[in-house]
């Protein structure tokens, strides 16, 4: 005879039941979402793949679809990016080393830590704002690559700040107590061995930084980028156009071949978007067998 | 002896220069504070400027926008409801979904699992929404208008897909880290209780770890309010006080990326109005944001 009884043994079975079925629905949700990762660049690619020849690289824009191409884009998006990475990461890896090494723990920079979180979840359209009424207006730097860069940097300091903070903090005080203790100061202390401990830290930020700073469309269309730009800027004072940009501009038209135009360009968007984060990938996987 | 004077003389130059380092770092950190300054202090004095020409009453309780056309109005209403249409979609698609993810990544998956799928959701949360933008117009509307034919070109439910697939990235891994915290002994004394996995993820685990779920979620309505380009491009530009989500709309970022892109002239009421706008957006998304954190710092379980 069972221990059980006919009754139990159904709600037993029936909880089990449940238990798998429901572990079941979260696979295949989140299997769902890998598929659609994989939908979108097969739709991605099915669109544009047959415009994507050096022509379309190498080509302006132009009103005529078969001759239109994304040279003035990416050298625009390289352009910028460039000057953002000149601009963002002495600032704020600058900024991560003062708040974890030098700062004094207190109000202030429990404030400063709140703000740069809170700053971190500021819609990028207000970064535009932002840019467009002092960059733009106010410093009269007009519809350049310096205000734009300088707003996007802005966008992306906070992330680098997080990232960075997190990659310093992950380096053994035993490290800077062996150096104080050979009597060095404590920037030198930070400059020859904090900085290099945490320095693939800090990249993989950096990198998942810049490539958001890539990818953002709202805050150029703010600041001014133009959206049809036949030559290519030659310093940080010139208009300027950039990848998402030119996407925009093409996904706006009403004509399919301007559709498929845009996938082309969302290809290569996506290709260098895929090369920076696999870099990042690999940055952190390395360090984190080093660190083992 | 000669090289002891020369060290400590190295050794004053070396403290000042330091102290110059350590002013330059500071400046860089206080950097972040000018920033938040300056949009608080831009986008209030702008508001009031807007706020002398427009009483606050037709702003925030009209129910008709017309900026630029002529005779205009200023009604926030219908933008503000654009927004909450595509941000209630899209949390209705995420929150759930995403929650599950979350609960198959931390309790279900292998670890070798893990290794897979975490990256290639990481990379759905990377991708521009420009390209989500672009895929609602040519893939989702398309698709929608299949089984509806009566969906408009641009609408606010194909918007609030992309979008919803778009923030489920960012529920998934923030949950995920949030179910991971919830010590395993907990896990254990369930199961050795007779719990099924069901019960223990449900009734154990999701509870102990609801602040940074909560938290997840929060974040990325946050976000969803405040993203742009997809919305831009998928909802369309007409303010509309509409409940049907096969309409096109428009939100407070597209009504934003729309003055920005014609030749407002600066000081008219239109290009108030972009700052006005912006405040509103600026100030719901921080009062989430800090709503947030705040539940996180509040409800937060510590286990040792």
């Amino acid at each position: 005879m069972s221990l059980i009884s006919e009754t139990d043994r159904k709600k037993l079975n029936r909880r089990k039941r449940k238990a798998v079925i429901f572990s079941r629905f979260c696979a295949a949700v989140t299997w769902s979402s890998v598929l659609l990762l994989a939908v979108l660049l097969y739709q991605v690619a099915a669109d544009g793949i047959a415009w994507l020849d050096w022509q379309f690289l190498s080509s302006f824009p132009s009103r005529f679809p078969e001759r239109a191409g994304i040279k003035s884009a990416v050298v625009g998006t390289l352009w910028l990016i460039s000057l953002v990475a000149l601009i963002s990461i002495p600032i704020g890896v600058s900024s991560a080393l003062y708040l974890e090494e030098f700062a004094k723990p207190g109000k202030l920079n429990k404030f400063i830590e709140v703000n740069i979180s809170n700053l971190a979840g500021v819609p990028s359209i207000v970064y535009g704002i932002l840019g467009l009424a002092f960059f733009v207006r106010f410093f009269a730097l007009e519809r350049s690559l310096l205000s734009g860069a300088l707003t996007m940097s802005l966008l992306i300091l906070p992330v680098i700040i997080i990232a960075s903070r997190e990659a310093i903090r992950t380096v053994p005080m035993s490290i800077r107590y062996a150096a104080f203790s050979l009597g060095a100061t404590r920037w030198q202390t930070t400059w020859a061995h904090v900085l290099p401990a945490s320095f693939p830290g800090i990249m993989t930020g950096v990198i998942l930084a810049l490539s958001r700073a890539i990818g953002e469309t709202a805050p150029l269309i703010m600041i001014g980028a133009l959206t049809f730009v036949a030559f290519l800027p030659a310093g940080p004072m010139d208009s300027f156009t950039a990848l998402p940009i030119q996407i925009y501009n093409w996904i706006s038209r009403p004509q399919e071949e301007f559709h498929e135009l845009a996938a082309a360009g969302i290809f290569v968007l996506l290709a260098i978007l895929l090369l920076l984060n696999a870099s990042a990938i690999y940055i952190r996987n390395k360090t984190e067998k080093r660190l083992k | 002896m000669p090289k002891k004077a020369s060290s400590t003389i190295s050794k004053s130059g070396r403290l000042f220069g330091e102290s110059c380092i350590v002013l330059w770092l500071g400046a860089c950190a206080a950097i972040s504070l000018l920033t938040t300054a300056a949009i608080i202090g831009l986008l209030l004095k702008e508001s009031f400027t807007f706020f002398e020409n427009v009483s606050p009453l037709e702003f925030f309780f009209g129910t008709s926008w017309v900026p630029i056309l002529q005779p205009s109005s200023y009604g926030v209403l219908p933008l503000l409801w654009g927004t909450l249409q595509v941000t209630i979609g899209a949390a209705i698609i995420a929150i759930p979904l995403g929650l599950a993810c979350a609960i198959y990544l931390s309790e279900y998956a292998s670890p070798r699992m893990r290794s897979y799928v975490k990256p290639i959701l990481e990379l759905l949360a990377g991708i521009p929404t420009v390209v989500y933008g672009y895929f609602a117009l040519t893939f989702v509307t398309p698709l929608l208008r299949l089984f509806f034919p009566q969906v408009q070109v641009f609408n606010a439910l194909s918007a609030a897909i992309v979008v919803g697939i778009m923030i489920l990235p960012m529920i998934a891994t923030l949950s995920d880290n949030a179910l991971r915290a919830v010590p395993d002994s907990l896990r254990q004394g369930a199961y050795a209780l007779g719990a099924t996995s069901f019960e223990v993820t449900t009734k154990v685990v999701v509870p102990a770890g609801l602040s940074g779920v909560m938290a997840s979620f929060l974040l990325a309505i946050s976000r969803a309010i405040g993203e742009t380009m997809a919305v831009t491009i998928a909802a369309g530009q007409t303010p509309n006080l509409t409940l049907s989500m096969f309409e096109s709309i428009q939100t407070m970022t597209a009504y934003i990326v729309q003055v920005s892109l014609g030749d407002t002239p600066t000081g008219g009421i239109a290009y108030q109005t972009l700052f006005a706008v912006g405040a509103l957006l600026f100030a719901i998304t921080l009062i989430i944001n800090i709503f947030s954190q705040w539940i996180l710092g509040r409800y937060r379980e510590v286990y040792d």
